[in-house]
């Protein structure tokens, strides 16, 4: 190798220069996404930050000036709580569900040799690729009062099913909708498992039911965890789902929101709103992932 | 004879950690070194240092006489076996062994005799268009080695490349290895942690300790005459005795015994006493003892039996001594309680400091 | 490691399996039931009257709808490509870099994930049309609500899910590989181009796919950017859902399932050819 240039020993400085260079390296491949997300993501949320303190002019416009906390306010409204707590109480029973459901499913696929587990998994990853409108759609379809369903029903002798429009159609919904995004992460989380760990736990003397709250049940619960969020979330803020199986009455927060910059022309309120659930959110997934890595 | 890699005063702190300290190390061309110590003590980061993976803090790095500095690895004239092999999964063996020249710009023709050679070399030319994932251990460390030589690099470094395979496998990879590099003639460093290894493979060793480098000498010098307490702990088996200095050629040893040592060292300081269990021999009460021995009385506490020799564990006066005696037809066994004595040879005697 | 074989069939595997079963049929019913009565005569949905293809031949010859479908693949494949490129360039950064900032970043990407679609909507038409309305009081030129603010708002939500997808497979994937590459005389460049890449190629595709999903799945953000000209397939089909049940509905969803059914066929072909494992061989086998 030809020396063609002066090459200096070692300092601490020169090995300082060196990992900043590579520090300057891993920035700029970084900026383009930071720049696009500050653009597109962080200054819209700085707007409806700032809408939300605005004012609703009588005529529906959005006046940026005498600021105030008005749409905050209201927020604490008993209409308006009585909304969010309907919307909250909905996702947790949603999330619960499809956990209820999804863990022995996601336990049997896990569970099954490689190539039928592939098999299975493709039959999971079917629907979830399946256009989520559509799905919701398809319920419509079967809950409809001279539905599939009610003529089963009547055929059978009993009464013409009256599900569509109601809570309980949102909430079937609202489960069928999201069932996928719980069952991959249960699955993920359970496949990496150690099932040596469950034959040890029998080893111990531990029965069946034991084994599975003592160490299965643990070992799975980021996998639990990833579900629940990757549930609850959309669940709590869900607009296509209740729009198209919900009433009129029974007003979730979706809709509530989107309502505001339509027909009720209340942008600083829908501001408020969109920014107060957002930071529900946040919140509920902190907490939700620290009690989880604490436990974990 | 030409200095491959000298380091001087080189020093790597992570943080605040100091993996490496003031490692003064001349190492030359064509030899086979190896750098010897437990985990932790910056071996690893030494090689890493001469691969460019790592820059140093401070000190000078040259290869061949050419200063490294901050040069990145792909810069490098040497080449990494790493202990893991690091084959790339998405290549079949052929194309991970020629990639390397690939990155140079290596002529296709040339490029492909370069690594029909290269496979020869390690007898793997029948797996060329193998994928990585269908060899065994043994032979995905032959790519690994193929894939590096190929390139003729000026130093290859090795990483505890054999630290993955059975006993029986390791034991014939470090003969060939050995031989590879007699043949090639290519300055290997080899970083390991077993002694056995470095014993049987170098030219040359270098033993290092919590970022420094305590001893550096043939495989002779390092297991007959280790400078430190620490190095004839490491290497091999050794008896390690409490004693101070009573002058320059004797030292006192615990239950007040003198025997003879050469030491340097100025009388009262306290210092070990350590001698080899193969070098020590056992004496029956009855047994005529040579004249000019440094001997120990004391009692069998058990006899260990390995196949080629049995081990004695002698309780003594100076301490619990461990004596290694060759199984052979007709010599004498001691049992437990036995009284014996414990000779050696006084060009046997090692005195270190603590 | 699978249990496979852990114990003999006791009742609680008979159940597992009736259970999974139920799922699945949970699962497909509906969506059977859907393409089963696109091919219903009967202009009531519920009513089986004799089999045709008459609701397919107007999806056809709808402008309405083809229109629809065009701008959908639009935004679809332009919000893809960038946010593949931009999101695959954040999972690089945030994997095998440090630098000072790295952490909020990191935040950064995952925010969107977090933050439910509705506010999302509400946040990029406000941000548009606050910034139109600079625009124009600024250079007077004003833009319009299209497949610009379509795909741009798209783009804003898959370079996160991108990034996710692609950072866990390159969290798989041992760096010792990239330190080989050049230990073998590779620049940095020519490290990524043949060996990073290569390695994550089935993330980089699967956050691809995902995008295209999410982005042909998308009602509300869309709705709300899209503006009185430019409508997807997805808000369309709403709009015609909220309206009512009819058999032109049926056949277009049965054709967005055949869609997303190709979709998962091709990606599970990608996959199978790209079976390469992702950790290095050698680490004990």
């Amino acid at each position: 190798m030809s020396p063609d240039a002066i090459v200096e020993s070692a300092r601490p400085e020169l090995e300082t220069a060196a990992r900043k260079a590579e520090a300057r390296r891993g920035f700029f491949i970084a900026l383009p996404a930071w720049a696009y997300l500050m653009v597109f993501f962080l200054v819209p949320l700085v707007i409806v930050f700032v809408y939300s303190f605005a004012t609703r002019s009588s005529t529906g416009r959005t006046v940026l000036e005498g600021w105030n906390l008005d749409s905050y306010r209201r927020l604490f409204d008993p209409l308006v709580f009585d909304i969010f707590r309907r919307s909250f109480v909905l996702a947790l029973i949603t999330t619960v569900i499809c956990l209820a459901v999804s863990y022995p499913f996601a336990y049997y696929i896990a569970t099954r040799g490689p190539r039928v587990r592939n098999v299975l998994l493709v039959l999971v990853m079917i629907p979830f690729w399946s256009n989520f409108l559509v799905r919701t759609y398809a319920w419509k379809v079967l809950l409809g009062s001279d539905g599939p369903l009610s003529q089963l029903a009547q055929a059978m002798g009993g009464e013409p099913i009256r599900l569509l429009f109601t809570n309980t159609a949102v909430l079937i919904g609202l489960v069928y909708g999201f069932l996928p995004f719980m069952v991959l992460p249960l699955y993920a989380a359970l496949e990496r498992m150690d099932w040596s760990l469950v034959e040890a736990a029998r080893d111990l003397y531990a029965s069946g039911w034991q084994a599975f709250r003592r160490v299965t049940w643990p070992l799975s619960r980021p996998g639990v965890i990833a579900g629940s969020i990757l549930v609850f979330i959309p669940a709590l803020g869900a607009y296509v789902t209740p729009a198209i199986l919900g009433g009129a009455t029974d007003v979730l927060i979706g809709d509530y929101i989107v309502s505001q910059f339509l027909a009720a022309r209340n942008q600083p309120f829908g501001a408020a709103l969109s920014f107060g659930i957002m930071v529900v959110m946040l919140a509920g997934t902190v907490i939700y992932f620290r009690s989880g890595a604490k436990n974990a | 004879m030409r200095v491959a890699v000298e380091m001087q005063d080189v020093s790597k702190a992570f943080g605040d950690v100091h993996a490496v300290n003031d490692l003064n190390l001349a190492i030359e061309d064509g030899e086979f070194f190896s750098l010897l110590g437990p985990s932790g003590c910056g071996k690893t980061t030494t090689l890493r240092m001469i691969a460019g993976f790592e820059f140093p803090t401070s000190g000078s790095l040259k290869i061949h006489g050419v200063e490294m500095g901050l040069l990145p690895p792909n810069k490098r004239p040497v080449n990494t076996v790493f202990q893991s092999y690091a084959l790339f999964p998405h290549m079949n063996v052929a194309e991970n062994v020629g990639f390397g020249l690939r990155m140079k710009d290596v002529g296709k023709t040339e490029a492909e005799q370069r690594v029909k050679r290269a496979l020869d070399m390690v007898q793997l030319s029948d797996r060329a268009e193998a994928s990585s994932s269908q060899l065994s251990g043994g032979q995905q460390q032959r790519v690994a080695l193929a894939r590096a030589l190929v390139n003729e690099p000026e130093v290859l470094l090795l990483d505890e490349p054999l630290g993955a395979l059975d006993l029986k496998l390791r034991q014939a990879m470090q003969v060939e290895l050995k031989v590879l590099q007699e043949r090639v003639g290519i300055t290997f460093i080899y970083v390991t942690h077993d002694q056995e290894e470095a014993l049987t493979m170098s030219d040359r060793i270098g033993v290092m300790s919590g970022g420094r480098l305590l001893q550096v000498g043939t495989p002779e010098e390092i297991y007959e005459r280790p400078s430190s307490r620490f190095v004839a702990d490491f290497i091999g088996e050794i008896n390690l005795l409490p004693a101070s200095v009573v002058d320059h050629h004797s030292v006192r040893l615990l239950g007040g015994l003198v025997v003879k040592a050469e030491t340097g060292a100025a009388a009262g300081q306290d210092v070990t006493m350590a001698v080899r269990p193969e070098r020590l021999e056992l004496y029956g009460p009855s047994e005529h003892i040579p004249d000019g021995l440094n001997r120990v009385e004391g009692s069998v506490i058990r006899r260990i039996y390995y196949g080629d020799v049995f081990y004695y564990e002698v309780d003594t006066p100076a301490g619990v001594v461990e004596v290694k005696e060759e199984n052979r037809p007709g010599v004498e066994l001691f049992h437990t309680a036995d009284r014996v004595v414990v000779g050696w040879d006084q060009a046997a005697t090692i005195v270190v400091a603590n | 490691m699978s249990a496979v074989g852990l114990r003999p069939k006791s009742p609680s595997e008979r159940l597992l399996a009736t259970n999974a079963w139920i799922v699945y049929a949970f699962f497909y019913a509906p969506i059977l039931v859907l393409i089963v009565f696109s091919f219903n005569e009967n202009n009531n949905v519920g009513i089986w009257t004799e089999p045709s293809l008459r609701w397919y031949r107007d999806v056809l010859s709808n402008d309405a709808v083809l229109n629809a479908i065009k701008i959908s693949v639009i935004v679809a494949v332009i919000s893809t490509l960038v946010s593949t490129v931009l999101g695959t360039m954040a999972a690089l950064s945030l994997e095998r870099f440090r630098y000072r900032g790295q952490r909020a970043f990191d935040g950064l990407v995952y925010l969107p994930i977090i933050i439910p679609d509705v506010t999302m909507a509400v946040m990029l038409l406000l941000f548009f049309a606050q910034g139109f309305q600079f625009l124009d009081s600024a250079l007077g030129f004003r833009p319009s609500f299209g497949v610009t603010t379509i795909s741009l708002s798209h783009i804003a939500f898959n370079i996160s899910f991108v990034a996710v997808v692609v950072r866990a497979r390159l969290g798989m994937m041992d760096p010792r590989l990239e330190e080989a590459a050049a230990d073998l005389y590779a620049s940095r460049w020519q490290t990524f181009r043949r060996v990073t890449l290569p390695l994550i190629l089935p993330g980089v595709l699967g956050g691809a796919l995902l995008a295209l999903t999410l982005s042909l799945d998308d009602v509300v953000v869309t709705s709300f950017v899209a503006g009185p000209g430019a409508t997807t397939l997805p808000v369309y089909v709403f709009g015609l859902v909220r309206r009512g049940v009819t058999p032109l509905i049926n056949a277009i969803s049965t054709l967005m399932l055949v869609a997303s059914m190709v979709l998962v066929a091709l990606s599970l072909g990608l996959q199978r050819t790209s079976r390469t494992r992702v950790t290095p061989i050698g680490d004990g086998q």
